[in-house]
């Protein structure tokens, strides 16, 4: 199965699916979610980790995930379980390697090697593969621009706030505990012109607490948000969608640019306001956003 | 008067058959109290009440299911029965459950020869399963048999309907306004047995002041009342509110379901609704909901088996009328018992062929399965180990009364798949059945092609039924066909109460 990475595409909601847990591996893409990580890591007990290995391997072989992204959180390299992760999941297909607590920018660099040397012995064209980086620690943190920069094949930054604010001796709240820390992987992940991920909301039962959280992280800028429960995915698509007046100005904007590009002039108006190029951005992407969530999805 | 004015009449034999007044009896005195403890239909006994109702060898008994798993009536009953020797007797109940699994030992013994109900599980399903009887079990709708009850295809001369709530003349009900006192709310399958059977004896616990209104059951259809110390366990006949699923997979489905019943166009201000009891279809009340907030709109009746859902949704003025033939928590019973708008109806009411149904007037109805078929046929009785383990109810009933009727079931379950070539059970035939909401995908009835294109038009992606099962079936794979003997152990009823399919016995060589 020919797979490939895409740098630039839709990340909303990235589903959290223990490795070891075949029903929900098999349930994982009918959800709706933008990305499915499969994890070999945290959620997986030591005892079952070559299970969750052997159930992955063959789930990235053999299911259809249709055009979802298809992620997998492997285990650190210095256990010694993450060489063997990589080996079982890259001949497999996987999109994207996410790298858990990545500490400084050579674990990334240590981590691509491994990669390409993986891709080379199956002779899968060296680059195919994806990163992304999950930054756990006050060290990741404070490095967090280095990191964004460290590989072309990553594709974003991911916050892991359960490790991080107990690195940082203290425990989540009200969201000023991350403040820090998501503005500075944020601005990281800019700098380096990738996708922004927030951490989990691990109550599932709080609807509420989710949804300010995610109106936090909309407000801050991020792409997206991992869930661990599917029935967070509706709720953060919905509260990510953009409002009908943002969306009609947006088609506005759009419009007037196109009717200028016929003109064949440079420069477009709406409402006597000259359209400044973030506008115009900012009009696409929100365009973008709303038809991803009013696509039907096509099965490959 | 004189007699002889009578030759004065003309026409006599026209207007009366009586003969002249002649007097009124001795008028009593007492007050009413005493009386309704002096003179009334209790008995000391069950078995005086047995004896009272004359009942013989060979005949047929009826009970109700009202008390789910907690029920003791029936096998109290039948114990009694075969302690004073009877034989060769029909149990026909409107339901059984796993708590009935004493039965197997009176159908060993011959004191029960043949049995009617909609469904059977656990111990008991399975020995029948297995060939415990040598007439094979009836299998009926609840409209079928409030149907068969009426035209006389299902006799009754004694019915035994525990009832949670009646007075001394036999007024009965699930509940009783006169206390807290609450058991089964709606005693709906029961008021049908009551109404046709030839004798019918009460069993209750909670003997109440007269008049024990409202009742179910009215006085004039009870001949003897037996107070009992037990009819059942209050923990398995009902607890609380059903709780909303918060399986994510069940939750897609009902999203779905209720996507579907808008795109095609039956979401409307004033529109009727049945939900079944499976945790998708219940869900699906919970998205109807906010749908029905958001848009102003109401529902005028929902109907069926009645949870608290509905009833919260009745009491916050979404519901105009609930129509409840058996309510399935102890949410809806209260309901049942405090809101003047939620009525209690009977089997017949409900779903009989035979009358003007409640189930012809829903725009749609939500059903759950165990299987279904590339036919669209629906299996709701049968396991895919071909075991008799679950319960017809009102699910052919409802799927042709409704105008869209929704089966809703995950595509597989564990390594199971749910949609494939051939159902081991015909229950609800495929010809009734419009729409199959699965996790996977929906598929729609060729016979609807317009609501096919609502859907599409909507942006619902639309699969056949033949790529649902092959979705299935690339999961999963392909299962080994289920081993049956040639014996025929269960006879399966179409609504109209005729024969639909048959269940055999399972070859465990």
């Amino acid at each position: 199965m020919e797979r490939r990475y895409v740098k630039d595409r839709l990340r909303r909601s990235m589903m959290f699916v223990p490795g070891n847990n075949p029903g929900m591996i098999v349930d994982a893409r009918i959800y709706g979610a933008d990305s499915i990580m499969f994890d070999l890591e945290d959620s997986v007990a030591y005892t079952e980790k070559d299970t969750a290995r052997f159930l992955v391997h063959n789930a990235l072989k053999t299911l259809d995930f249709g055009k979802k992204e298809i992620v997998v959180r492997i285990n650190d390299l210095s256990s010694g379980l993450g060489i063997r992760d990589l080996e079982a999941i890259i001949p497999a297909g996987v999109h994207v390697v996410r790298l858990p607590k990545t500490d400084s920018a050579q674990d990334v660099v240590d981590c691509e090697r491994e990669i390409a040397r993986i891709e080379a012995a199956h002779g899968i064209p060296v680059g195919a593969t994806g990163m992304m980086a999950a930054i756990e620690t006050a060290n990741g943190v404070l490095d967090a621009r280095a990191i964004a920069h460290a590989s072309s094949r990553l594709i974003g930054l991911a916050l892991g706030a359960e490790d991080y604010v107990t690195d940082l001796k203290t425990t989540r709240s009200d969201g000023t505990e991350l403040l820090f820390a998501r503005s500075m992987i944020l601005n990281a992940a800019r700098s380096a012109g990738i996708a922004a991920l927030d951490t989990v909301y691990s109550d599932v039962n709080n609807e509420e607490g989710f949804l300010a959280e995610v109106e936090l992280i909309r407000k801050l800028g991020f792409d997206g948000k991992s869930v661990i429960n599917p029935r967070q995915i509706g709720m953060l698509h919905k509260a990510l969608r953009p409002s009908e007046r943002d969306l009609k100005k947006a088609y506005a904007v759009m419009e007037a640019i196109a009717e200028a590009n016929a003109r064949g002039s440079g420069v477009a108006s709406l409402n006597g306001k000259m359209i400044d190029k973030p506008v115009v951005i900012r009009a696409q992407r929100l365009i973008e956003l709303f038809e991803a969530d009013n696509t039907v999805e096509e099965e490959e | 008067m004189d007699a002889q004015l009578l030759t004065q009449i003309p026409h006599l034999e026209e207007i009366a058959h009586r003969g002249a007044f002649s007097g009124t009896p001795e008028k009593h005195t007492e007050n009413f109290l005493e009386r309704s403890s002096r003179e009334n239909k209790i008995l000391p006994s069950l078995e005086d009440a047995i004896r009272a109702a004359g009942l013989k060898d060979g005949m047929t008994i009826s009970f109700h299911h009202h008390f789910r798993g907690g029920d003791h009536v029936v096998n109290q009953v039948v114990e009694k029965l075969a302690e004073m020797g009877l034989k060769n007797l029909t149990l026909a109940a409107s339901s059984l459950a796993a708590v009935h699994a004493p039965l197997i030992r009176h159908i060993k013994s011959g004191v029960i020869t043949h049995i009617e109900t909609s469904g059977l599980r656990g111990e008991l399903a399975e020995e029948i399963s297995r060939g415990l009887m040598d007439c094979p079990v009836v299998f009926r709708s609840h409209g079928g048999r409030a149907a068969a009850i009426r035209s006389g295809e299902l006799h009754i001369d004694v019915a035994f309907l525990g009832a949670p709530s009646c007075d001394p003349y036999g007024n009965a009900n699930g509940y009783s306004r006169d206390d807290e006192h609450m058991a089964c709310g709606s005693m709906g399958y029961a008021r049908t047995d009551a109404e046709y059977a030839d004798k019918v004896v009460v069993l209750t616990n909670h003997l109440v002041r007269y008049p024990n209104a409202p009742w179910a059951i009215p006085e004039d259809n009870v001949d003897y009342i037996v107070v009992v110390d037990d009819i059942g366990d209050p923990k398995g006949i009902m607890s609380g509110a059903t709780r909303y699923t918060k399986n994510p997979k069940e939750l897609l489905i009902a999203q779905t379901a209720a996507q579907v019943i808008d795109a095609a166009g039956y979401f409307y201000d004033g529109f009727s609704m049945q939900m079944g009891s499976g945790g998708a279809s219940l869900a699906a009340a919970r998205f109807l909901r906010e749908m029905m907030l958001e848009r102003n709109i109401r529902c005028r009746f929902a109907l069926g088996g009645i949870t608290g859902q509905i009833a919260a949704m009745h009491e916050e003025g979404l519901i105009d009328r609930v129509l409840d033939v058996q309510s399935f928590d102890l949410d809806a019973a209260m309901s049942l018992k405090n809101n003047r708008f939620h009525h209690q109806i009977s089997a017949t009411y409900y779903a009989s062929f035979l009358s003007a149904a409640a189930v012809d007037q829903l725009d749609f109805v939500i059903l759950s399965a165990l299987e279904i078929d590339t036919d669209f046929n629906v299996n709701v009785l049968t396991g895919s180990d071909g075991v008799i383990r679950g319960a017809i109810g009102g699910h052919p009933d409802t799927a042709a009364g409704a105008s869209l009727s929704i089966v809703v079931a995950p595509l597989t379950r564990g390594r199971i798949p749910c949609v494939i070539d051939r159902v081991n059970t015909v229950v609800t035939p495929g010809g009734t059945v419009d729409v199959v909401v699965t996790d996977q995908g929906v598929a729609v009835n060729p016979r609807r092609p317009e609501v096919e294109r609502k859907l599409r038009r909507a942006g619902i992606k639309v699969y056949t039924i033949e790529e649902l099962r092959d979705k299935a079936l690339a999961l999963v794979g392909r299962p080994d066909p289920i081993r049956y003997t040639d014996r025929v152990v269960g006879v399966v009823m179409y609504r109209n109460n005729t024969i639909i399919d048959v269940i055999r016995q399972v070859d465990e060589s």
